[in-house]
């Protein structure tokens, strides 16, 4: 049992923690409560000028126009869709990774999953802009079977949104993978397992929490992106740019559909919770 | 422990205060909104930040042969920090922030700016080139306030209609082709990302349907306005995607995503530059426009080099190399003589203002109908953002 602290370091421990702690709420929370806080100011419709008047008619149109629903509905879905892609490649790719190939390739391996994190989030989304154009290769690929590109839309933006995010799914369910260990595997085949039962009875359950904490990463991500809508999105309007458009506008509007958002992530985040995945963090 | 809990909530409840004062502060403001014109200038400060539209303050780092802003710098002393803005709404935003010194605001911000305060009037004696500015561009209603002008006239265009001449057939002279007839280029139609792009749909009601009594394309009652955007909602089907950025409409044309849509006359010259077949038409209803203005902020921390840059900016040489640049009709008479096409000024219509008639500047839309009804009330900018909000859909 340590021993108890003593004034010294009682102090010393205080100061120490102070700066962060003190950032965390004067700068980082405390920027969330002021852009809440704005949610219940109204703006002068003309001069697009803040107006401190306590309100909750923001809240009120966010509720009641049909076409904030249909945005946000849209946009929960992108997310799903990306996480839901991104697990289902990760999981083998991890596999692979971690238990199919030698321990003289991981290294490489793993560099070659996390070089594109290194590359700008612009030059990528642009390369798919690119790639998914009229004239590109998506296309020409496509062509020889007599079938035609995505083309710029929705469906851009959940393969362009799972590509980006794909490694930050990928680096928790390899963690996982490597730290199963060897013996379980073996108890399971000598229990008379085949591939599949190992895989659905010992290997996904041992997953489990690895794939829920990388999807809070892709969920999230995919539900405050609004570049890549703007670059591959088409007319395509989500969440994002709808708040993009108003902030220079609107900005107490903008505020009040940034709570969107958050009310979203705090839900999945209470979800997953229940699920047991952040136990381990 | 039920003590330490108390304490926690109540840091919290103090941190809240601290930050509610902190916000609250920024409001205050005296009566004398927008702050007043100079009697004289002083010397240059050796800075001045800039909002710009792409085009207007090249620095040779697009194209080496374009750059009037480092002969401006060696001129003055002022060093000139650029900001491209996309939109008129950015340049709003931008100026409240209270960091830049002018701003070359169109028809569609200036009143904003003037009403909230952020723009100061502009002593236009202060300016020496003022005086050849053409005469139909001063004093207007979208640049001026109680016979007090709140900025530089630095020039004017259409926004036309471009197409791609090996993919568009017959050559479109209407813009029905983007309209009612839009369902023949499905997918590939293009249109600009503001609300207000409303006042196209409207000012092609204008002639394709009388009944509805629009006389001004900003000034739109609610009957009007549905009109607009159920002709928006019709359009959104055949969009493939709206633009604001410059840059991606150029590669839509090229690669050919876009054929059809809405265009300024400087992207449509850099799509040619880019060897993309593209034409430009300005329809035979007119079209929307607009008639930008430099204007300086009531908070500018660099006046002096602010109205020097003005009076730079609509120099005529300079006057003569943007409005080349950029494909507009030079707000300055002498600049005509200064253009490296000596027909520049016939082509942009510079002085015709019965072409200009068929031009209807952008004008921010205000409650009281700017065509002059009184027996309506009309909608405003703010309807208009929630109405663009509901044709994106």
């Amino acid at each position: 049992m340590p021993a108890a602290p003593t004034s010294g370091s009682r102090l010393r421990l205080t100061a120490l923690l102070a700066p962060p702690l003190l950032w965390l709420t004067l700068a980082y929370l405390g920027s969330l409560a002021i852009l809440l806080l704005s949610a219940f100011w109204a703006t002068d419709s003309f001069t697009s000028d803040v107006v401190h008047t306590w309100n909750t008619d923001n809240f009120h149109e966010l509720l009641t126009t049909p076409v904030y629903r249909t945005i946000a509905l849209r946009t929960l879905s992108i997310a799903a869709a990306v996480t839901v892609i991104d697990a289902l490649l990760a999981l083998p790719m991890a596999f692979c990774m971690a238990r199919v190939a030698g321990r003289r390739w991981r290294r490489p391996l793993l560099v070659a999953v996390l070089t594109p994190l290194w590359a700008g989030y612009l030059v990528k989304a642009y390369a798919w802009r690119v790639m998914l154009g009229e004239d590109g290769v998506v296309g020409a690929a496509l062509a020889p079977f007599g079938l035609h590109g995505p083309g710029y839309g929705t469906t851009a933006v959940v393969i362009v949104l799972a590509y980006l995010w794909l490694p930050y799914m990928i680096l928790p369910v390899y963690a996982a993978l490597e730290r199963l260990p060897e013996r379980m595997l073996e108890a399971s085949a000598d229990l008379g397992a085949g591939a599949w039962r190992t895989l659905r009875s010992v290997v996904l359950p041992a997953v489990r929490p690895a794939v829920l904490a990388g999807s809070v990463f892709t969920f999230s991500l995919s539900l405050g992106d609004y570049l890549t809508v703007q670059i591959v999105g088409g007319k395509t309007q989500l969440l994002g740019n709808v708040i993009a458009s108003q902030v220079t506008l609107d900005l107490p509007m903008a505020a009040a559909l940034s709570a969107v958002p958050v009310v979203l992530i705090v839900c999945y985040l209470a979800a997953v919770r229940r699920a047991g995945a952040l136990d381990s963090l | 422990m039920r003590k330490r809990k108390t304490s926690a909530w109540r840091s919290a409840a103090a941190v809240c205060a601290l930050l509610l004062t902190a916000a609250g502060c920024g409001s205050g403001g005296g009566d004398d909104k927008g702050g007043h014109a100079p009697d004289k200038l002083g010397k240059g400060e050796g800075k001045v930040n800039i909002i710009a539209w792409a085009g207007y303050a090249e620095d040779g780092s697009n194209d080496p042969k374009v750059d009037w802003v480092h002969p401006f710098e060696k001129k003055t002393g002022c060093q000139v920090n650029t900001k491209t803005a996309g939109t008129s709404d950015e340049m709003v935003s931008l100026m409240k922030t209270g960091q830049y010194d002018t701003v070359s605001a169109s028809g569609d911000a200036t009143l904003r700016l003037i009403a909230s305060g952020d723009a100061a009037p502009v002593n236009t004696k202060l300016v020496p080139n003022y005086k050849d500015i053409f005469p139909a561009l001063k004093q207007q209603p979208f640049n001026s306030k109680d016979g007090r002008m709140y900025g530089i006239p630095h020039g004017r265009g259409a926004n036309l209609l471009m197409y791609r001449t090996d993919k568009v057939k017959p050559a479109p002279d209407s813009w029905r082709a983007v309209f009612d007839d839009s369902a023949r280029y499905s997918g590939h139609v293009t249109a600009y990302d503001s609300p207000i792009y409303i006042a196209d749909a409207a000012l092609y009601l204008m002639r394709a349907k009388p009944s509805l009594g629009i006389k001004n394309p900003y000034a739109l009652d609610q009957k009007q306005l549905d009109a607009a955007v159920s002709l928006l909602k019709k359009q959104h089907k055949a969009v493939g995607e709206y633009w604001s950025d410059y840059q991606k409409e150029i590669t839509a044309f090229k690669g050919g995503d876009s054929v059809i849509g809405t265009t300024w006359q400087v992207i449509a010259n850099l799509t040619k530059a880019e060897k993309a077949p593209v034409k430009t038409v300005l329809p035979k209803e007119g079209a929307t426009g607009w008639s930008d203005t430099w204007m300086v902020s009531a908070k500018a921390e660099h006046p002096n080099c602010a109205y020097k840059w003005l009076d730079w900016i609509v120099s005529p040489k300079v006057n003569a190399q943007v409005a080349e640049y950029f494909g507009e009709a030079p707000a300055n008479r002498k600049a005509c003589a200064e253009t490296s096409d000596p027909n520049h000024c016939a082509i942009f219509h510079a002085d015709d203002e019965k072409y200009f008639q068929r031009v209807h500047f952008w004008t921010t839309p205000i409650k009281e109908c700017l065509d002059g009804r009184k027996d309506a009330t009309c909608t405003d900018y703010a309807q208009w953002t929630r109405a663009w909000t509901e044709v994106k859909g």
